[in-house]
């Protein structure tokens, strides 16, 4: 590698000589063509139940599942879910208004609280982007009404969603994320499969390492 | 200032493992583990096979356009508020993040788990330059405290027991209660995700690694099952991304071939827990996420091996399938090679990066068995690129004295068909006649590092070419008859 120009032009100048020398090495032959990717038929297949398959992947995923009828019944579900759990009646929830927006009068006892976490909270309640059947995963995306900190640092997490936004795939999933005016992804997009996980003591499978300890999904039967 | 390899040393270093009691204990655990858990759940993907193929041909196709869509990933990071600085070596990569760290009095920086962190020894260089490294991810977390290096690309505290880390814990954090019971596995995670939290709030700069480059979106990525990475690249001010230039792929439709083949083949997930997509800095209106957000380009000697015989290997994704199922890694574990990378793709990328004088056991430290290209997810034919690095070897005599007159007398041989015969015969009859009744030997010219452990099969008094003949002119017979 030559020595002289900027780091940019030297690494550059070196790959496009790498280049050169798959070129001779090809002998004419034209360089490989880009791959038409594949996707599986497990949640697309005609007739696959989409619906079913994520609640079965949901469940092994170790992640929880709750469902109601209306937007009106999230509340009570998320102060039931703590109650029966034996966790602190206290919820940080996403300004975004499909969380914030919903009746939270309705569980008195629950004391809520709206907008980033700073490790203080024990359990936060988010909406998704779209919930993905073909492995069970939640995607997640920034935004002013979506901060990221409440996706990793309480120790539960809450998505709520509506059954419309149970998708198939992954690529069905990131068609619904919400992109910038010019165009471009939010600074985060997460994809979650589950609670936080580690076997890096002994290959003992451990749950809630650094993220979230639980992930409770709570699918209402309406729209959000 | 990056870790000096010992791979020269592999032997040694093998022997010593091969006496390790601990680090049997935990390779044993490992070793029946994995193999099943991939099995599973490749069993239940009908594609998988199909998906791996895509994946090779993703990689050959960005392998052969790689300026291309590193200008256009560089163009992307800019147009959302972020930076892309290219760095030919790992002196040029230190100095950048260290640059980026002073820019703020950085104190403490929290790392995610990164392999082109390790290889260009950052952790090291910032403590000398007075910045404290936190490694957040569990794994390297429990190495960091007992001053190893990972000893496995993605399980880097493979090699240390349950027992280990709660001596080590107990040395590390002294101030918490030593009559605390950390019995339970669980206890020891409890109190490392404690301590760390600590950590991720105080840090002023988050630095992790990227599993994959998005080049149209200018977005990086991270897989992880613990929630680390999100926490170092959220709430620090900066984010500072080290990544290998091969790491960028064209689109997220790209990143969707090998994130199905990732987890499958490195964990036996279906998915990872955790999968992020960062682009550029916090938007005006975002509550929270980093104010920089800074992508570190390396090369460090990657673009050389372009459009060589090796070049195949830079197809790698970094899953450690091929360690996981290694008969060599399963012996000796991680450290026996030496550096930062292990196990059959270890014994490819060390030669490349060290300089294959420093690295010259590895290609020769496998049986070549091929379990290792039967599982690669993107189809590396590692057991033919250790072939290349061993002609590489012969070629620069590299290769030790004994084993190229060896090699120079074999080859002798076997371009005179009538003298290899003859030689071959008188070899083959007096293997026999010395083996005796036995038909086996306890020692043996030539064969002693065989013999000192067990018997050599003695030949059956003749040569392969006697028996073929022979076999032939029995079965033309029988034709005719």
């Amino acid at each position: 590698m030559s020595t002289s120009g900027t780091g940019r032009d030297r690494m550059l100048a070196s790959i496009r000589a790498g280049i050169s020398r798959q070129a001779e090495r090809r002998h004419g032959e034209p360089a490989p063509g880009k791959p038409t990717p594949l996707i599986p038929a497990r949640a697309t297949a005609p007739g696959v139940d989409v619906v079913g398959l994520f609640k079965t992947q949901l469940a092994n995923a170790k992640a929880t599942l709750d469902e109601v009828a209306s937007r009106d019944d999230v509340p009570a579900a998320v102060a039931r879910y703590l109650a029966n759990n034996n966790f602190e009646a206290r919820v940080r929830l996403s300004p975004d208004a499909r969380v914030s927006g919903l009746p939270w009068d309705k569980a008195p006892m629950l004391e809520t609280s709206r907008g980033r976490s700073h490790g203080k909270d024990p359990t936060s309640v988010t909406p998704a982007v779209a919930a993905v059947a073909e492995t069970g995963t939640m995607v997640l995306q920034s935004s002013e009404g979506t901060p990221t900190t409440l996706h990793f640092l309480p120790d539960q997490h809450v998505v709520v969603i509506s059954k419309s936004q149970i998708v198939g795939t992954y690529e069905d999933a990131l068609a619904r994320v919400k992109r910038g005016p010019d165009g471009a992804l939010p600074r985060t997009v997460n994809f979650v499969t589950g609670p936080s996980r580690s076997a890096d003591i002994g290959k003992i499978l451990l749950m809630g390492a650094h993220g979230p300890k639980k992930l409770h999904v709570i699918v209402v039967d309406g729209e959000l | 200032m990056s870790l000096v390899p010992t791979s020269n040393a592999f032997k040694e270093n093998a022997t010593g493992a091969l006496q390790d009691k601990p680090l049997q204990e935990a390779l044993g655990i490992a070793r029946h583990h994995s193999i099943q858990t991939r099995l599973n759940t490749v069993a239940k993907m009908p594609e998988f096979e199909t998906l791996r193929d895509i994946g090779r041909d993703l990689k050959n196709h960005i392998i052969a356009n790689l300026d291309t869509y590193l200008l256009q990933f560089e163009q992307s990071v800019t147009t959302r508020g972020g930076k892309v600085h290219w760095c030919p070596d790992g002196d040029s990569a230190r100095a950048k993040v260290l640059e980026i760290c002073r820019s703020v009095n950085a104190k403490t920086v929290t790392k995610g788990k990164t392999m082109i962190g390790e290889e260009i020894g950052i952790n090291d260089f910032l403590f000398a330059n007075g910045i404290e490294p936190v490694e957040t991810d569990l794994g390297e977390y429990i190495i960091q405290l007992r001053g190893e290096t990972p000893s496995h690309i993605i399980g880097p505290a493979l090699h240390v027991t349950k027992e280990q880390v709660e001596e080590t814990f107990r040395e590390a954090h002294t101030d918490l209660d030593p009559a605390r019971n950390l019995e339970d596995p669980a206890s020891l995670m409890a109190e490392a995700r404690e301590k760390l939290r600590a950590g991720f709030l105080k840090a002023d700069v988050g630095i992790t690694g990227a599993n994959f480059l998005i080049a149209d979106e200018g977005a990086t990525t991270i897989v992880t099952n613990e929630g680390n990475g999100d926490l170092t690249q959220t709430l620090p001010r900066i984010h500072i991304v080290l990544a290998s230039i091969e790491k960028v792929v064209p689109s997220l439709k790209d990143a969707m071939t090998l994130l199905r083949i990732l987890a499958r083949s490195a964990t036996g997930q279906e998915q990872s827990v955790y999968t992020t997509f960062s682009s550029g800095p916090r938007r005006p209106t975002d509550l929270d996420g980093p104010e920089e957000f800074h992508v570190v380009l390396i090369d460090n000697g990657r673009s050389a091996y372009l459009g060589s015989d090796l070049e195949e290997m830079l197809r790698c994704i970094r899953c450690g399938a091929c360690l996981d199922h290694c008969p060599v890694y399963h012996s000796v574990g991680g450290h026996a090679y030496g550096w930062v990378y292990s196990g059959p793709i270890g014994s490819l990328l060390t030669p490349m990066l060290v300089g294959v004088e420093n690295a010259k056991p590895l290609p020769n430290a496998s049986t070549l068995c091929g379990r290792c290209e039967s599982v690669c997810p993107v189809r590396i034919p590692i057991p033919k690129l250790l072939r290349n690095w061993r002609e590489r070897e012969f070629a620069r005599a590299i290769t030790p004295q004994m084993e190229r007159s060896g090699l120079w007398f074999w080859a002798f041989m076997a371009k005179r068909p009538l003298l290899y015969r003859l030689v071959t015969r008188i070899g083959a009859r007096a293997l026999f006649n010395l083996a005796g009744q036995q038909g086996r030997l306890r020692s043996a010219p030539l064969a002693a590092g065989w013999t000192k452990h067990r018997d050599l099969p003695a030949s059956q008094g003749r040569t392969f070419h006697e028996q073929w003949k022979a076999r032939k002119s029995q079965a033309g017979k029988g034709a005719r008859s």
